[in-house]
């Protein structure tokens, strides 16, 4: 043994590893198969932007018209690609649906975290697993043949609210057909339940047992310890739910398509048919040609729905990091 | 810990006003509380109940052996078979490249991934293409496929869409499936001699396989039912009657091709709607709903099922 080691280092024939031992193999080929995602999303942002840029640079589109109210790609007297009443019209579709949402799901991540026994979370959790796997065009359809029908059925009438001295103070048109922002909103809050309601969850659980105890044992109630101790200290946890929920409700198409009514107008009243941008280009894609204007209008669409998502990216990272530093 | 305690901002115990003993009000909000939280759990319980009823009873009468087997007509009810076959294909199509490479990114991430720039370049792709929008990511696929590479709605360009889509789902699973793999395995077996990769793959790997499959699963269900992505990827048309014999795989009209536009049940689904022609489009919606619905159900139930057996079988010895 010493004799061999001595014959190496006199003839230099330090026993090198080959090739194929020096490169590590599997930790290239696991490493490759890791940053292919890095490689997609650097991609799909390119192909995105890119489209999304020619309604400005080949249509000679000003950036300050597609801030404008009309709609109108196929107007004679040159076209009108106003693109507010999609993004308002996604704004407010989503803020209606997490309004509804949020409670709900905040609340049933508390009972699963801190209330439910044990055969109650082992019924509820997978329930709201079964609730994720329900496809969107199935929540779609279930709006069109069971939620439209019943608020147009209900609330047909225009609500009207008066005062004795004042007089009317708020006034509202009722449903025409029942597809409308709050179809879409209560569809995608039931859409969005399981996801707000899973990261909350998590955030509850990263809450130390120590503090609850210590809690109780001064005596305070559990809802005193909920909202003073666990609220307060998931709260960064919570507001990343919400975020994530509104990521999703923002880019949910199909569900939303079949019960918003896709009326490209900007939104006014809670009963009125709305058209996202997720609709609007679920709706048109197909009927437009490669190339022309509207549908380089459509790509302009996707793209501000990459900036929503990624700008949601970065807020999460921020609520997270601010958590991490205080 | 100490990121958590610090947070409260009140490290003295709770806010002066709860010091007093609780009051009756104090414990008369608790149970108004637990009421209201017990109330949403029944809540979910009960609009999961109602939506499985109405499908049973919609679905009642018209899901029969022949609405799974037979062509669409446009004159009777017909059936689904050639899209139920294409959302089975492309779930297939899709899993063949999803799979391996979801669990070998996951494997980076678990097992060799340090801190650096690269691993959190890598974890701000995984959410970024989490929190894209179905719909752009089609998109994406449509320009890239469709139009670029020019081969048109393809099964392949739509799976390759969905791969993308659910590529972070899949590796983030594998990774965590890894991570649960404890640590005294990885040491004795490196301790005994084995190299990092014999480790990864004769000790972590085997461990790891009934969180894989849960994995695995989880990430299947969410591809039977997705549509928005294939929307402009895999094509939107009517099927046509398959020929299951036709095993040329480059032929554009063989069931088995890759490179043939393939309709699935979802897209279907929407197709139907929106489209709103044909005197039985109500009951093969609802038919097609039930049928996917329960497809999810078995897959959720598959995932836990199996997940539970190999640990039990595997953690016993």
């Amino acid at each position: 043994m010493a004799q061999m080691t001595t014959a190496n280092r006199l003839t230099g024939l330090q026993a090198r590893p080959g090739l194929l031992e020096r490169i590590d193999v599997p930790r290239r080929v696991v490493f490759l198969a890791a940053v292919s995602m890095i490689a997609i999303v650097a991609l799909l942002m390119t192909f995105i932007a890119w489209q999304g840029i020619q309604l400005f640079v080949k249509d000679g589109v000003s950036v300050s018209e597609i801030f404008s109210p009309t709609w109108n790609p196929l107007a004679d007297a040159g076209p009108e690609f106003g693109l507010l009443p999609f993004i308002t019209a996604t704004v407010c579709v989503t803020a209606v649906a997490l309004l509804i949402s949020t409670p709900l799901s905040v609340g049933l991540a508390l009972f699963l975290s801190e209330v439910a026994p044990n055969w109650a979370k082992a019924v509820v959790q997978p329930s709201l697993e079964i609730f994720v796997g329900i496809p969107s065009v199935v929540w779609g359809w279930l709006g069109i043949t069971v939620l439209v029908p019943f608020l147009a059925d209900t609330f047909n009438g225009p609500a009207v609210i008066s005062l004795p001295v004042v007089g009317q103070v708020f006034s509202m048109p009722g449903f025409l057909t029942g597809f409308s922002w709050l179809a879409g909103s209560l569809v995608l809050s039931i859409m969005v339940l399981p996801t707000i309601t899973s990261v909350s969850y998590d955030a509850f659980r990263a809450v130390p047992q120590e503090l609850r105890t210590g809690s109780l044992a001064l005596g305070t109630t559990r809802w005193q310890m909920i909202r003073h101790l666990l609220l307060p200290s998931a709260l960064s946890g919570v507001l990343t739910a919400v975020v994530l929920g509104m990521t999703r409700a923002a880019g949910e198409a199909l569900a939303v398509q079949m019960v918003i009514g896709n009326s490209p107008t900007m939104p006014a009243a809670i009963t009125q048919p709305l058209t996202t941008l997720t609709s609007q280009i679920t709706l048109d894609m197909g009927n437009t040609v490669f190339g022309e204007p509207w549908q380089d209008a459509l790509w302009t669409m996707s793209l501000v729905l990459l900036i929503i998502s990624i700008t949601s990216v970065v807020l999460v990272r921020l609520i997270n990091k601010r958590r991490l530093a205080s | 810990m100490t990121a958590t305690s610090g947070s409260i901002g009140r490290p003295m115990g709770p806010k002066p006003s709860l010091r007093r003993k609780s009051s009756r009000g104090s414990i008369l909000a608790d149970r108004a509380a637990t009421v209201v939280l017990w109330g949403t759990g029944a809540l979910v319980l009960l609009i999961l109940g109602s939506i499985i009823l109405h499908f049973a009873l919609a679905a009642w009468g018209v899901v029969s052996p022949s609405f799974i087997l037979s062509d669409p007509s446009e004159t009777t009810l017909g059936g689904i078979l050639p899209v139920l076959w294409n959302s089975i294909y492309m779930l297939v199509l899709t899993m063949l490249i999803a799979v391996p490479v979801g669990v070998l990114g996951g494997i980076y991430m678990s097992e060799y991934a340090g801190e650096n720039v690269v691993t959190s370049a890598i974890r701000f792709a995984e959410e970024a293409i989490s929190s894209v929008p179905s719909i752009v990511v089609g998109l994406f696929g449509l320009i890239l496929f469709v139009d670029d590479a020019h081969w048109g709605f393809t099964a392949l360009a739509g799976a390759l869409a969905l791969t993308f889509f659910n590529l972070p789902l899949m590796t983030r699973l594998s990774e965590q499936a890894l991570r649960a793999v404890p640590q005294d395995e990885r040491s004795a077996s490196l301790a005994l001699g084995a190299t990092k990769w014999q480790t990864i793959r004769h000790v972590v790997v085997p461990l790891a396989i009934p969180g894989l499959i849960t994995g695995v699963i989880l990430t299947a269900g969410r591809v039977f039912g997705e549509a928005a992505v294939l929307l402009f990827t895999a094509g939107i048309g009517t099927p046509p009657h398959y020929n299951f014999t036709n095993f040329d795989l480059l032929s554009p009209v063989s069931p088995w091709s890759p490179f043939r536009p393939a309709t699935t049940l979802s897209v279907y689904i929407y197709k139907l709607n929106s489209e709103g022609l044909g005197a039985f489009k109500n009951q093969i919606v609802d038919g097609s709903a039930a049928v996917l619905i329960s497809t999810v159900l078995l897959f959720n139930l598959g995932a836990r099922g199996i997940g539970h057996i190999l640990t039990r079988r595997l953690t016993a010895s």
